[in-house]
């Protein structure tokens, strides 16, 4: 220890202390100089030997082991390099996996929202806890009393939409968001370019101000610097740009949309468009806050419920008692990231068992490993080498391949990580911010450390545990080692097998879902259609719209067709809007009607609710949708002719079964539109497709045509021998030369929409079959490590069985009646654990039962392949064994 | 008469318990008390006392010598004196018991 302070040139300063003193003595006795010197070097001896052992002591012997350690071990996985790529790939995928989902959890939970002083941002929540509503939005006299109350530095409400862009290079459909004008000076974000807004702006309107982000400035407005001050439209409204905000800045929204706002547009939400800014019309949400300085959250809520509570009492007739109006203050940061913490904290718990599995699993190879290496430690420590040291060298072998492992994970996770962040589904929160990092890769060297010393750890102390003169005498004759360790060995690999047995089952049957699913009848043929979207602009004066009518948009809409129908392939052309795209259309773009049935009590709050579309004429037969009875929609039917509607078979056997609906009549309610409740007579019905969901076969659908209705939300659809790249562009030439304000995007064959639509399904599916196969990989290699723990430690008793005449057959019957007994035990627990689960995943199967005898009996029957193929390799190093060397240690 | 291995550490305690002394110092202690009996190797002394110091037996520090020369003077620590009482007991049971088998020997 305290050699490593001392420098060997101070040593050399004593010795030629000693030299002089000795020399000097001498004289003293009456020597002559030269005598004198040359005695004292005699007496003292060779002294270069003596500053060897000097150099010798003085080296950190630890150091010394350790290199001699790592040497060694680094030979012992060279030669075995079967075993080292097992080990390795397990721990790589182990540690991978884990560090994959740590560095989403350290970038959605650990860090900090990127805004100055995060601590302070709440988001704010209306709750009438007493009607059981919650965040039903805050009024406008609330958000200014809450500004005003001295709680707050500043409250912001904001809403969000899309909408049509024009003024730009080429119209498009962009995400934006209307907030208060104290929404940046909240947030403590400046813009990159230009100027932020006035937070004392109160313009009740919007204030005709925008600030866009980076994206759109780069991509839509190709960087110009000439950018601010720049007058664009959106949905016809002249707006001017003021500023660009920062690449590195996202909205703090809840949802993806949100979080990929594109423009932020100044409004003081209290004059039109926004509604009266009545007490009671709650429709602000979501709002944020930023709390006082020196104020916490918990303090900040006291005092709002007391605000709270004196509102209540001044305005009793907007607050009724009964509704028990509360506002909450919750964390932005956890608002932001919503529910995911939790399903994220439980996917990393799930991931590092998988780590553990496969580290118990390396631990139990090196277990039998090391008790065929039993005679090598024994010999070693006979010849004098320290138990700690053969401890040590274990640990050394155990942490070198954890390593290896580890650094074979990231190399797998960095090159992977791309299409990795391609198939999570990105409405994970603050994906953007997902990085390997610095604490990232301090988590995967702390997890590969833990992994090397669980694995390192057991056979060192096995090793540590030995007796030597047992161990010379005899390796192990017939001992099984400790029977506990043996126990909890092989419940193990039968908890593998269990568990990779329910994880295929469950693979197994969402695969056979997909498959029918693909194969099923659609009802409509996807092949040779595509379709484009554009979108009609909603302006802030609805006075104002020129589509606002029927009957204005009708002339439009003839003059798309036409222009439509000239361009090169196109046979038939149609159009719809958004809920008229077969399976191109969330469920939240549905705008379900609600209805009238003629001669039918209807209670107002209870009216029956269909999803619809509206469709032109040609849309039918452009799909191959099949009519059942009556006719579809004529040319003649528009907006002067008595309105019709077209139903499906669903439909009508829901409302009408047995009966002929053709000819009933119904009203329908379309949200928003005030002018249409008039009753529309049913002419067709058609029979049930596939538009909604490819699960579902039958959903009641109505069809209304688009010559009497408007919509704004189009999806143009064409069929033929289309050039799917050419079509996008001369499409929307044609339709920007009937009106150049309109973007025209989302250009998509309908059968991408259609795959597209089940690549949830398709995730979730990969993702199980992932899990499996990572478990039937353990399962394989845990009843690999165990059987061949137990073959080494039965070497001796083969080689007599042997000599005293036993077949290899019997030998190899013997280990593999071990190995099939802990697969047949673990199958059968699996299968009981299957049975739960697949009748838990009954909602999310298709077409095949959750007890589907086929999937059962092969995944069980492919378990037990493995099984019996990861037991024939130790089985056949068994029978192997020379009856002579595994006698002759007696 | 050569050293025995091991107890060249008990003599370098023992002769330190006079007081400091440097390295050539304790090479004439050792053989001018044991009246030029025990000859030390001069070389080996060193290793020994840096031995010794590493185990905190003792405490090394630069200093001059009676005749004026830089010498490395070493010190007995409470840690060395607890040891030699244990090494001289050791070593007096040792030849004790080595005493009585050679006397055994003899009778």
């Amino acid at each position: 220890m305290f050699g490593r302070t001392r420098k060997a040139s101070d040593f050399g300063a004593e010795i030629e202390a000693h030299l002089e003193m000795e020399t000097d003595r001498l004289k003293e006795q009456g020597m002559s100089d030269e005598d004198a010197r040359t005695e004292a070097r005699r007496a003292f001896g060779n002294v270069t030997r003596v500053q060897e052992r000097f150099y010798e002591s003085s080296r950190w012997p630890g150091w010394e082991h350790f290199w001699q350690d790592l040497r060694y071990a680094a030979r012992m996985l060279r030669q075995s390099p079967g075993f080292t790529a097992i080990a390795v790939l397990t721990i790589a995928l182990g540690i991978g996996a884990t560090t994959a989902i740590f560095s989403v959890v350290d970038a959605t939970l650990l860090h900090p929202l990127p805004y100055p002083h995060p601590e302070q941002l709440v988001s704010v929540i209306d709750d009438l806890p007493g009607v059981g509503a919650q965040d039903v939005g805050m009024s406008v006299p609330e958000w200014h009393d809450f500004q005003r109350s001295g709680i707050f530095e500043y409250v912001a409400p904001s809403g969000g939409g899309d909408v049509n862009l024009t003024g730009s290079s080429q119209p498009t459909r962009i995400l934006f968001a209307a907030v208060a004008p104290n929404y940046f000076a909240l947030l403590g974000v400046q813009p990159e370019l230009g100027r932020s807004f006035n937070p004392e702006d109160t313009t009740p309107g919007f204030t005709l101000e925008v600030l866009i982000s980076d994206r759109l400035w780069k991509g839509a407005f190709a960087s110009d610097p000439q950018i601010l001050g720049r007058n664009i439209r959106l949905d016809n409204d002249l707006y001017q740009i003021i500023g660009v905000m920062p690449a590195s800045f996202h909205d703090p929204g809840q949802t993806t949309a949100q979080r990929n706002t594109e423009l932020w547009a100044a409004a003081g939400l209290a004059g039109p468009p926004a509604p009266d800014p009545l007490r009671a019309s709650h429709f602000l949400a979501p709002v944020i806050a930023r709390v006082k300085p020196g104020l916490t959250v918990t303090e900040a809520q006291s005092r709002l419920d007391a605000l709270v509570a004196s509102l209540q009492k001044e305005f009793p007739q907007d607050y009724p008692l009964q509704s028990a109006w509360r506002v909450r203050l919750v964390p932005l940061k956890q608002t932001v990231v919503g529910d995911v913490r939790q399903s994220l904290i439980l996917l990393l718990g799930a991931v590092g068992l998988v780590l553990l599995i496969g580290c118990v699993n390396v631990a139990n190879l090196l277990l039998a490993r090391a008790s065929a290496r039993g005679r090598e430690m024994a010999v070693r420590q006979a010849l004098g080498a320290e138990r700690r040291r053969l401890v040590w060298q274990l640990l050394t072998e155990g942490l070198l391949l954890s390593l290896v492992g580890g650094i074979v994970g990231l190399a797998i996770l960095y090159c992977t990580k791309g299409f990795l962040l391609q198939i999570v589904p990105d409405s994970l929160p603050r994906l953007n911010e997902v990085t390997i990092n610095w604490p990232v890769l301090l988590f995967a060297l702390g997890a590969t450390l833990f992994a090397g010393a669980i694995f390192g750890l057991a056979p060192a102390l096995h090793a540590g545990r030995q007796d030597l003169t047992h161990m010379l005498k005899q390796e192990a004759r017939g001992s099984t080692g400790s029977g506990e360790q043996a126990r909890t060995r092989r419940v193990l690999v039968i908890t593998e097998f269990a568990l990779s047995l329910v994880l295929m089952i469950a693979a197994g049957l969402l695969l056979r879902s997909f498959a029918d699913l693909m194969h099923a009848h659609l009802g409509y043929n996807p092949q040779s259609v595509m379709t484009v979207r554009t979108w009609l602009p909603i302006p802030n004066d609805l006075a104002t719209d020129v589509y606002r009518t029927p009957a204005l948009q009708a002339p439009f809409l003839r003059e798309v067709l036409r222009r439509g129908s000239t361009l090169p392939g196109v046979e038939e052309i149609a159009v719809g809007n958004l809920a008229a795209l077969p399976l191109g259309h969330s469920r939240t773009d549905l705008n379900p009607f609600s209805l009238v049935i003629e001669g039918r009590e209807t209670n107002a709050n209870q009216a029956p609710l269909v999803d619809g579309s509206i469709v032109t004429p040609e849309y039918f037969h452009l799909l191959r949708m099949t009519l059942l009875r009556g006719r579809l929609f004529a040319q003649a039917d528009d907006e002067n002719a008595l309105p019709v509607v077209v139903i499906n078979d669903a439909f009508a056997q829901m409302y009408w079964p047995g009966d002929n609906p053709v000819g009933k009549r119904i009203k329908i309610r379309v949200p928003g539109d005030r002018s249409t409740f008039a009753w529309n007579t049913i002419v067709g019905v058609i029979a049930d497709a596939r538009t909604e969901s490819l699960a579902e076969p039958t959903v009641p659908q109505m069809f209304l045509s688009l010559y009497q209705r408007t919509a704004k939300d189009w999806a143009i659809f064409l069929r033929g021998r289309l050039d799917t790249a050419a079509i996008p562009a001369q499409l929307r030439a044609q339709v920007q030369s009937v009106n150049p304000e309109l973007p025209v995007f989302g250009a998509q064959t309908l059968h991408d929409v259609v795959s597209a639509s089940l690549s949830q399904r398709r995730f979730s599916m990969e993702i199980v079959a992932l899990f499996a196969l990572t478990a039937l990989l353990l399962a394989g290699l845990g009843i690999y490590g165990v059987i061949s723990y137990i073959v080494s430690e039965r070497t001796h008793e083969f080689g007599i069985r042997l000599a005293l005449g036993a077949k290899s057959r019997d030998i190899v019957r013997i280990v593999l009646r071990q190995g099939l007994g802990l697969a047949i035990a673990g199958a059968a627990v699996g299968l009981l654990g299957a049975l739960i689960v697949s009748h838990l995943m009954a909602g999310v199967l298709y077409g095949v039962r959750p007890t589907d005898p086929l999937t059962f009996a092969g995944v069980a029957l492919l378990l037990i392949g493995v099984a019996l193929l990861a037991c024939y390799i130790p089985a056949r190093r068994a029978i192997r064994v020379d009856p002579l060397v595994a006698l002759r240690y007696e | 008469m050569e050293l025995l291995q091991g107890t060249l550490d008990l003599l370098i305690l023992r002769t330190l318990i006079f007081g400091s002394q440097h390295g050539q110092g304790i090479a004439r202690a050792i053989q001018q008390t044991s009246d030029e009996e025990l000859l030390v190797e001069h070389g080996a002394l060193y290793p020994a006392l840096q031995r010794l110091e590493e185990r905190g037996w003792i405490s090394a520090k630069w200093g001059i010598s009676t005749n004026n020369r830089k010498a490395r003077f070493y010190t007995l620590t409470s840690a060395g004196r607890k040891q030699l009482v244990k090494e001289t007991t050791k070593w007096n049971r040792l030849t004790a018991a080595i005493g009585r088998v050679l006397e055994s020997e003899e009778g």
